[in-house]
């Protein structure tokens, strides 16, 4: 089991009135799942992304990922936890402006304890989304597809076991939408855990798996198909 | 190490990337370090200059002012206050070898301000009356002529000598020997005084601030009574043999002038003995205490400038809230965050450091450039301590104003920095 919430409870307090965001999630991601959480917004969706990504923690509940309980976990643990076993992919790609691409993509790397071959592993996760010749272009010259190629690229840099995607064709047009797809869909072919934030059932259809959350709980929870997604595709088409 | 210098080098190219901004940044570090380096240069030029022209003087010479004064400060004379009570009757006492067996020379002093007019031209300058030792107390050359001699300063033989400057302006054909120009006192409508130019002084300079070059010589006698119509001195310069001496020899003038003046108890004494140690020493206390000063100053602007760098600061962690959001999504630790923002501002201040010591160097220079176009010998002296102190003191200042955004860069909460625009 890589990841495994147990009854996550996620209080936010703003200015004295407590709100409820998460409660009680349970929820358990195999090695190699390609998971959609799918739900309305303000289902608290969000929020359970960056508690499953170490950006925030719970106010109550246990994760264990990888087998050791995270609640003990210090700052820099969980920064470390961030750098080496998981990678993010966001809406808004989140480049550096004013930067290369290979720059961008090196950027978790420099982060990391490994001293070599920085340029060779950035430049081989490039390649993977397809960038392989676009390494010196600047990153505020290059398309929205293609940012969010890079982000993937940036994801992948570490060799991490899992990589969070969170909206991550919400800023593009549908052809540059199915390209990234298409990409982690790949990914997950080769072995990679995938867990994607979405609202849009196109895009949640690409998953194997999806999860959907309303109110901060879990409302169903739904292995799908390779029928079931040809139909509902099909369906919507 | 290899990741400080790449560190190193994303920062100063991200830094470069915002030159303008930048540059502005730094201005306040440039201005305090160009500030402290100057007024050190300066400093250090002045009073070397000083003390220069002091020892040229020699080192063996005695200075006796009328009036007491304390050890440390300068006597009362020097502020204008006419004190009486030294006589020529002391002066011959103090050249009787078996009082004073050091002794060599000793010449006497009063001064004045006087109208030299030779036909239609007129000048107004200062007379230094004294008599015939002058030029062998001070070692005094001459460029042309003679200067009187003792007989001449005694009886008051209407003979003068003038100034470098004097001669070159009332005679710009250098036919000055044997002219007679007249001597007029200003103020009183008294009549004026002929004499006859029997030298030109060679070219002295600026000595502590006064143009040795624009003054015209007299014998002492008609300088004291004729024009000033004073019986006393008011400065008394003795030449010793040998500046080992020079000790012995003031208190030999002490005692000397103490019987002179009936005075048993030493703190009733009304005149001043000073060597030129003494007055190197105050000097020197002086100017040191001018440059504390100055350089107090320099640090104030030093550290108004790193007010700067944290403002600036601040504002580049408020806009760059996202790229912290993101840094710390992909793993930068608080620390990674904190070094990172601290790097920069030591980068900044660096930077406006080094460009600092050259601007303060340059403007030094052209400063030196322009006090010998002005005619001082003036001797251009940037300290190596300066410089030091002056980037040290910009590196504490960048890692002090630079640490508090970088902590608050550290602390930012990574969802509320991604979501933030």
């Amino acid at each position: 089991m890589l990841i495994e919430l147990k009854n996550i409870i996620k209080d936010y307090d703003n200015g004295g009135v407590i709100t409820q965001v998460l409660r009680g999630i349970n929820l358990s991601v195999d090695e190699g799942e390609f998971v959609a959480i799918m739900g309305p917004s303000g289902s608290g969706k969000s929020t359970l992304m960056h508690t499953i990504g170490f950006l925030d923690r719970p106010t109550s509940g246990s994760y264990y990922f990888d087998g050791e309980d995270t609640n003990n976990f210090t700052d820099d643990d969980l920064a470390h936890i961030r750098n080496k076993r998981i990678g993010f992919v966001f809406q808004s790609f989140n480049l550096l402006p004013r930067t290369t691409v290979l720059d961008n993509v090196m950027l978790p790397l420099s982060y990391s304890n490994s001293k070599k071959n920085h340029e060779a592993r950035a430049k081989l996760a490039l390649e993977a989304v397809g960038l392989g010749d676009r390494l010196d272009f600047m990153s505020n010259q290059i398309s929205g597809g293609q940012k969010q190629r890079v982000a993937i690229a940036r994801a992948l840099v570490c060799d991490p076991k899992v990589i969070f995607a969170d909206e991550p064709t919400g800023n593009l047009d549908s052809k540059s939408g199915r390209a990234v797809m298409n990409i982690l869909d790949k990914l997950n072919k080769e072995g990679k855990t995938i867990i994607l934030v979405t609202h849009d059932i196109n895009v949640a259809l690409h998953a194997k798996r999806i999860v959907t959350i309303s109110d901060g709980e879990i409302i169903s929870d739904k292995q799908i198909s390779s029928t079931d997604r040809v139909h509902s595709k099909s369906e919507i088409d | 190490m290899s990741n400080l210098l790449r560190s190193i080098k994303i920062t100063i190219k991200d830094l470069l990337s915002r030159k303008g901004r930048s540059f502005l940044t730094i201005l306040g570090i440039i201005i305090g370090v160009a500030g402290v380096i100057i007024i050190v240069s300066l400093g250090s030029g002045a009073q070397t200059l000083v003390l220069g022209q002091i020892t040229k003087l020699g080192t063996n010479l005695v200075g006796i002012l009328p009036g007491k004064s304390n050890e440390k400060g300068p006597p009362a004379a020097v502020f204008g206050v006419q004190v009486k009570t030294l006589l020529e009757g002391d002066v011959n006492a103090i050249k009787d070898k078996s009082k004073v067996p050091n002794v060599v020379d000793v010449a006497l002093f009063v001064r004045g301000s006087v109208t030299v007019i030779s036909g239609h031209e007129s000048i107004d300058t200062s007379f230094t009356a004294t008599d015939g030792s002058y030029p062998r107390v001070q070692n005094v050359e001459m460029e042309k002529g003679v200067f009187f001699t003792d007989e001449e300063g005694i009886t008051g033989a209407n003979v003068i000598v003038l100034g470098y400057d004097i001669a070159t302006s009332l005679f710009p054909n250098g036919n000055e020997l044997g002219q007679i120009v007249k001597i007029k006192t200003l103020g009183v409508a008294s009549t004026s005084v002929p004499f006859r130019v029997i030298g030109v002084q060679k070219k002295l300079g600026t000595v502590a601030f006064q143009n040795q070059d624009d003054q015209v010589f007299i014998p002492f006698s008609i300088g004291q009574h004729q024009l000033l119509g004073i019986n006393y001195v008011q400065f008394v310069r003795v030449k010793i043999d040998n500046s080992d001496n020079v000790k012995i020899a003031m208190e030999d003038i002490r005692r000397v002038l103490r019987e002179q003046h009936h005075i048993t108890n030493i703190d009733n004494d009304d005149f001043s003995v000073r060597d030129l140690a003494d007055a190197i020493k105050i000097l020197t206390s002086i100017t040191d205490a001018l440059r504390v000063f100055l350089g107090l100053m320099a640090g104030i602007s030093l550290f108004v400038g790193g007010i700067g760098i944290m403002n600036i600061m601040l504002v580049t962690v408020s806009e760059r809230t996202r790229e912290i959001g993101l840094r710390k999504a992909i793993g930068a630790t608080r620390k990674q965050i904190r070094d990172q923002f601290l790097l920069e501002a030591v980068i900044l201040t660096v930077t406006g450091g080094i460009i600092g010591v050259i601007v303060g160097i340059f403007i030094s220079y052209i400063i030196a450039l322009g006090a010998r176009f002005a005619g001082y010998d003036w001797s251009f002296i940037i300290s190596p301590t300066a410089i030091i102190l002056a980037v040290g003191l910009s590196i504490i200042t960048g890692i002090i104003f630079g640490l508090y955004p970088a902590m608050k860069a550290s602390k930012l909460d990574p969802i509320i920095a991604l979501r933030y625009e």
